[in-house]
């Protein structure tokens, strides 16, 4: 154990010089792609906002089953197949239908070709399940029916998402994907979430469609409130526009009225449309609808055949902002719900990375002057051994530019405080072993090898701890577990190499002296 | 030599009564989980204004028809922290601003909100439990593969024992379970262990040497010689617990609280629980010798 080639030394203070320089990387500036890694600040230290989206698939099953109800009628029309009663409730749409047709139902839903049930040949499944009893059917969607629709409308959200976030232009959004119907957004250095929130709670469902005069309940048509919640309008479901047909919207100050309006232009197909509408409804009301909400009716009095317009609706400038972004950037396929938000702001991230330090700072300090006190010359040995392993601690987290979290701050002074467990284990030992072998290099060579299990044993036991955190913990937690675990075998390191070289230099330079330790 | 093996019996009472009450209590009297299990809003606030106070706080937001608010104090007078259960409400951060920024004059600085939906606390929790269970198990086969299996039960009687009593000592004072608090009995549990596995360690060691000496004493002899050792780490430990604990921020005072109490009932477990199992269990050289011919 105490024996050390001239090739081993020279490796040693190598890898031990990389770490340390990378560690003092993250003080200066250098002008150099691989110097130039820095440990990534957490959320809780820097500031921003960490949300958690969960995708309501509820509407859009609902919605899918409605276009079903359709497509079954008009399928089996063609083969002279009466059906009849739809009705659609609790995601599941029932029907009706005689004894003679039930068997070319049936087949058409089983079948691995059906036009109406996808096949999914790589699950084995059909998009759709069917129960019948008694000549009476129910349709729902099968479980991999559920998550082929989930995860579509997740990979929707998350471009739409992304969208937004890149209009705002915050710096380095982390966009990701969690399970199949959430979204994790994290947002550093943010200022005002609550915009972001705003915008991101937002369906941004645009249609345009005409105010009529039918009662309200009666088929094609529904009472719509306005925005502002003055008033209420009977609104046809025929869709004249929507949002899919705008390439552009920016809010802008028309002089004219002195208020702050949002423009639009449309692509082809909707320009053709929209130019229609006018021509043909000029006299009528056309409502904004705004995720079922109307934004204003304006009367049509002219045709408006160039495919721009405006809407408006006592908009302040902010707000005609974020509803042209929202155009801009598109409808979410299912509304957003945030489940779980997490915001620090930038003052308290410093003033956490400044109590963070000073924690560090005076425990490092106290243990170093213990260890000095118990142990004197073998002291400063395993402080010189602790210092580099905190240098190499944070080496590491520099190369792999992992995050430092508060949490993940305490378990670097938790690390300092245990780290010095080895080397007290190993001294303890050697202190034992002196009472019976006079001779200094075997005591400290038995030393050290009666004590690697004990060490071995208590560094396995913690970092089995630091693995599961660092698997079941989320965000600062995880910070925590990745700096006890990288302090494990940075210790390990240390202790083995550099205070054991050390050890080992001074102690063949003192082969005779009684009372070494 | 320190006769620890004197008070084995005395102390071991002390524990059985403790863990006792600490599960009447985490029974009785339960857990105070914050927003991170129990779902729910936090703010923490700063005021310009010194003359602002809690009470003043609470009765301005005790109008806002929150449900049950709790507002105190976090760290010094200007600091405050907000709690309240959640409500549905989508915009009520933003409405709490209004009315302070409203009655206060913009004397405030939101420095912190954390807002968990109910659906998230009850995975966290269940993740949380999951979490201490998975280390609680592999700790367990850790310790089976290593040991004996009196070593082994001993070592987890000694396990239980901290994690019990750590959270008896939560209940008792009432002291917040958060995510944090999840990861300090974590490194308990490991803390704990490595404690024991080192005297234990020792145990098998000295059962190989000494043919003649009953586990009774020869335990006592094993805590003696790694008496210097269990104090100097559990000090330095402690030592950098207490500087996470005064200087490291509001934020990871709970979390150091826990470690604190944990290590010191981990260094007390591993010598008089963990011990006094292997007594009770009168393991012999021969339980060692059994082990080394398989």
């Amino acid at each position: 154990m105490l024996y050390f080639s001239k090739l081993r030394i020279i490796f040693i203070t190598l890898i031990s010089l990389l770490f340390i320089i990378f560690a003092l990387s993250n003080l200066f500036n250098f002008d150099n792609k691989i110097l130039n890694k820095k440990i990534n600040l957490g959320l809780d230290l820097q500031g921003g906002s960490y949300l958690l989206l969960e995708i309501d698939n509820d509407p859009v099953i609902e919605q899918k089953l409605q276009n079903l109800t359709v497509t079954i009628r008009n399928f089996f029309k063609e083969k002279n197949v009466r059906i009849t009663n739809f009705k659609l409730s609790n995601q599941t749409l029932s029907f009706t239908s005689d004894e003679n047709s039930k068997q070319t139902i049936l087949d058409e839903f089983v079948s691995e070709e059906s036009e109406l049930n996808p096949y999914y040949q790589r699950f084995k499944s059909h998009q759709l399940d069917i129960v019948e009893e008694n000549n009476f059917f129910k349709v729902s969607f099968s479980k991999q029916g559920i998550i082929n629709l989930k995860t579509s409308s997740q990979d929707q959200a998350l471009e739409i998402v992304r969208r937004r976030i890149d209009e705002i232009g915050t710096n380095e959004p982390n966009i990701l994907k969690r399970g199949n119907d959430r979204i994790l957004v994290e947002l550093p250095g943010l200022d005002d979430p609550m915009r972001i929130k705003s915008l991101l709670g937002k369906t941004a469902n645009l249609t345009f469609r005409f105010v009529t005069n039918d009662t309200e309940g009666s088929f094609g048509a529904e009472k719509l409130e306005f925005e502002d919640g003055t008033e209420e309008a009977i609104v046809s479901k025929r869709i004249i526009l929507s949002g899919e047909n705008l390439l552009d919207a920016q809010p802008r100050m028309d002089t004219e009225n002195n208020e702050t309006v949002v423009t639009f232009s449309l692509d082809r197909v909707g320009a053709k449309r929209f130019g229609k509408a006018t021509s043909t409804g000029i006299g009528k009301r056309l409502a904004i609808v705004l995720d079922g909400k109307v934004i204003s009716a304006p009367v049509i009095r002219d045709t408006i055949a160039t495919g721009s317009g405006q809407i408006s609706g006592g908009f302040t400038f902010q707000s005609a902002t974020d509803l042209a972004l929202l155009l801009r950037s598109g409808a979410l396929p299912a509304p957003l719900n945030i489940i779980e938000e997490r915001t620090v702001g930038p003052d308290l991230g410093q003033d956490s990375i400044n109590a963070g330090m000073i924690a560090l700072l005076i425990g490092f300090i106290l243990v170093i002057l213990y260890i000095f006190v118990k142990y004197k010359i073998f002291g400063i040995i395993t402080n010189i051994a602790l210092i580099l392993n905190l240098f190499i601690l944070i080496g590491i987290l520099t190369i792999f530019e992992a995050t430092l979290t508060l949490p993940g701050i305490a378990g670097i002074i938790l690390t300092v405080g245990m780290a010095v467990d080895a080397n007290v284990l190993i001294f303890e030992r050697i202190k034992e072993e002196l009472k019976s072998e006079k001779n200094n290099l075997i005591a400290f060579d038995s030393g050290y090898t009666k004590s690697r299990t004990a060490i071995l044993d208590a560094n396995i036991t913690t970092l089995l701890a630091a693995i599961i955190l660092f698997f079941m913990g989320s965000g600062p937690i995880k910070g925590f577990s990745l700096t006890l675990g990288i302090g494990i075998f940075t210790t390990l390191f240390t202790v083995y190499f550099i205070a054991r070289l050390l050890t080992v230099l001074y102690v063949s330079k003192n082969k005779e002296k009684e009372g070494l330790i | 030599m320190i006769a620890f093996n004197k008070y084995y019996n005395r102390f071991n009472i002390l524990s059985v009564s403790l863990v006792i009450v600490s599960l009447l209590l985490l029974t009785f009297k339960g857990l105070n989980f914050g927003i991170d299990f129990k779902g729910g809003t936090l703010i923490e606030l700063r005021s310009t204004d010194s003359k602002i106070n809690v009470s003043s706080l609470r009765d301005n937001l005790s109008q806002m028809n929150l449900g049950d608010v709790s507002v105190k104090n976090f760290g010094n007078e200007t600091d405050f922290l907000i709690k309240f259960e959640n409500n549905e409400n989508k915009n009520v951060i933003e409405e709490i601003k209004k009315n302070l920024d409203k009655s206060f004059g913009n004397s405030f600085n939101f420095r912190r909100v954390e807002n968990v939906g109910p659906k998230v606390s009850a995975e966290l929790l269940r993740s949380g439990v999951i979490a201490i269970s998975v280390a609680l198990f592999l700790m367990l086969v850790y310790i089976w593969i290593r040991f004996e299996w009196q070593f082994s039960l001993g070592a987890i009687v000694a396990l239980f024992h901290d994690v019990i009593v750590t959270l008896g000592l939560f209940s008792l004072l009432g002291l917040e379970i958060n995510l944090s608090i999840i990861a300090a009995v974590l490194t308990i549990v490991g803390y704990s262990m490595n404690d024991t596995v080192v005297i234990f360690d020792r145990v098998r060691e000295n059962l190989r040497k000494y043919s003649d000496i009953k586990i009774f004493e020869l335990t006592n002899i094993s805590i003696n010689e790694t008496l210097s050792r269990t104090l100097i780490t559990s000090i330095t430990t402690l030592l950098a617990l207490l500087s996470i604990f005064f200087f490291g921020g509001e934020v990871l005072k709970g979390f150091s609280l826990a470690m604190i109490f944990g290590v010191i009932f981990g260094t007390y477990s591993s010598i008089y629980i963990a011990n006094t199992v292997l007594v009770r269990l009168n393991v012999s050289q021969k339980t060692v010798l059994r082990e080394d011919k398989n």
